[in-house]
């Protein structure tokens, strides 16, 4: 609010609507960039598939095809809306809203930097855990209001697994916030700074591949797209969507993939914080946006190349591999952190 | 005054979703309603300056505990018509309950155990908590140093009931074919494959 620009603007508004507006705009700061770069996103993302079986992917829409989310989210818009006559309307239309506002506003607390940050919240973790951990609701309203077999069953499977996958990457998150001694996100980055001999994806390695490859299964991201099985469940719980319902899922998904990434990066990569200390001139908002990028790469990567898994072995993994060695990463961690001293 | 706006809002938003739990028609829809009481309660912690309460109220209940509630009963194939049958005989009784429950409450209330500082379980000392602490710490401290062994009770009790259900809902089935992931990850292409040149018109012997 002590912005000069924004006091010549609004310097006329009363005290209270100053903060409103102070706020709307921070938000508007926040979330205008992150959806047009999960449209870019998109195209990202089908260009490394493409790139990986050997085909072009999109190239026809702009320069490059660089336009063709905006094409497909155009198209999508202009969809008729067609709800199925048994569905349960109200809760058929508020399931898509649900799941990307959730996406949304879990951004609220990502530090972008030394003090940028919308709400530094002393429970910044929590707060993530928590958002991500209702993203499941969207998923299962809309499998349910849909009022069909293959929509209910993809939201079956999406609870039973997002439920599964959040137990081990709520134990690499009380891991790391014993390590750190604080839930809030920008001491987490700062607890990583001194260049990249400090990050935690050193000194936490197993934790980092476990919360890797939980996010994957949390966002239902191949190869854990269980709940859409295209092959078995046409497409889960998104079959009777159309038109811009369909596109908030879609929106919500990468929003949420984009999300973990974020987290990933604060989490293990040092988050706004440069590798080495020379390379401190390149802004920390700009370092993050590079390690999300890098992280969605990997994400696209394992997209590509690795076949879905089947839904015994899914469980499996969550429960009788993941599970008992982030427990015991737990008691490891927080046992070395007493040894040293940090709590 | 956002305070008090934002406590009107989430304090009525509770009590209506509370009252639509009851009076829905459709389970699935009392259990959704359920889960936004959560979320204003949750609100109502976090205006009280108890973050960290609220934080975990939605991680373990609107996360967790609710998911699995809308998960049974989404799956349960029932008639509301029929569901609804029992109400009036089953009025009277539930609304003496209601009426104990709310006789109670006003009790603790007007006694002033309500007040922040008359907080403790008698036979304990009573609560220090220091001002500048915030309150993910203070309560750390509460429960591992002043409650432990009731938080300990707590544990425990939990994981026999954990332990319960599944000896209830346990079964041995026999005969049924299962997957051994350590002998199938220890297979190696030597023992598994043969490449076999296979004459034309002749076919191969397994």
């Amino acid at each position: 609010m002590d912005n000069a620009v924004f006091q010549w603007l609004f310097a006329w508004l009363p005290e209270l609507l100053q903060s409103l507006v102070w706020i709307v705009i921070l938000i508007m700061a926040i979330l205008l960039p992150l959806l047009l770069a999960v449209a870019f996103l998109v195209y990202f993302d089908r260009k490394i598939w493409a790139a990986m079986q050997l085909r072009r992917g999109p190239n026809v829409v702009g320069p490059f095809g660089l336009l063709q989310s905006f094409a497909d989210g155009l198209k999508l818009l202009f969809k008729e809306t067609l709800v199925p006559a048994g569905a349960n309307k109200g809760i058929f239309f508020i399931a898509p809203v649900v799941t990307f506002s959730l996406a949304l506003i879990a951004w609220a607390v990502i530090p972008w930097g030394e003090g940028i940050v919308l709400a530094n919240l002393n429970v910044g973790i929590l707060y993530i855990f928590a958002i991500s951990s209702l993203g499941v609701y969207g998923i299962l309203m809309a499998g349910w209001a849909s009022n069909s077999r293959y929509a209910f069953l993809g939201a079956l499977r999406s609870a039973a697994q997002m439920v599964s996958y959040e137990v081990s990457i709520g134990f690499v998150l009380v891991a790391v916030l014993v390590w750190v001694g604080s839930l809030n996100l920008s001491e987490v980055v700062l607890a990583q700074s001194g260049g990249v001999g400090s990050w935690f994806v050193f000194s936490h390695f197993p934790l980092f591949m476990i919360f890797l490859i939980s996010a994957m299964a949390e966002t239902n991201r191949p190869p854990f797209d269980l709940p859409e099985a295209e092959a078995e469940l046409v497409a889960g719980y998104q079959v009777e969507y159309s038109s811009m319902a369909f596109g908030l899922f879609w929106l919500g998904e990468y929003t949420n993939i984009l999300l973990m990434c974020a987290m990933t990066s604060i989490l293990f990569f040092g988050g706004w914080q440069a590798p080495f200390a020379f390379l401190d001139f390149i802004p920390g908002p700009l370092w993050l946006m590079i390690k999300m990028a890098f992280f969605f790469f990997i994400f696209a990567w394992v997209k590509a190349t690795v076949p879905r898994y089947r839904y015994d072995q899914l469980m499996r993994l969550g429960w009788k591999v993941f599970l008992p060695i982030s427990l015991f990463a737990v008691v490891a961690y927080g046992g070395a952190a007493l040894a040293l001293g940090r709590v | 005054m956002i305070a008090a706006l934002a406590f009107y809002m989430f304090a009525g938003l509770a009590i209506f979703a509370g009252l639509m739990v009851v009076v829905s028609r459709n389970p699935v829809h009392s259990v959704l309603f359920l889960i936004l009481a959560f979320f204003n309660a949750a609100g109502l912690f976090v205006l009280l300056g108890a973050e960290f309460l609220a934080m975990i109220l939605i991680i373990v209940y609107v996360g967790a505990v609710a998911v699995l509630f809308l998960f049974v009963v989404m799956m349960l194939d029932i008639d509301f018509s029929e569901l609804r049958q029992g109400f009036q005989q089953y009025l009277p009784l539930g609304g003496l309950v209601g009426m104990i429950v709310l006789g109670e409450l006003l009790l603790v209330l007007a006694s002033g155990l309500g007040r922040p500082e008359m907080v403790r379980i008698p036979g304990s000392g009573a609560v220090r908590i220091a001002q500048d602490v915030e309150n993910t710490a203070a309560m750390g401290q509460v429960l591992f140093t002043d409650y432990i062994y009731l938080f300990q009770a707590a544990g425990m009790i939990l994981l026999v009931s954990m332990i319960g259900a599944i000896v209830l809902a346990h079964r041995t089935r026999p005969g049924v074919k299962k997957q051994i992931i350590a002998d199938q990850v220890a297979r190696t292409p030597a023992e598994s494959i043969e490449l076999i040149k296979v004459e034309t018109g002749k076919g191969v012997k397994m």
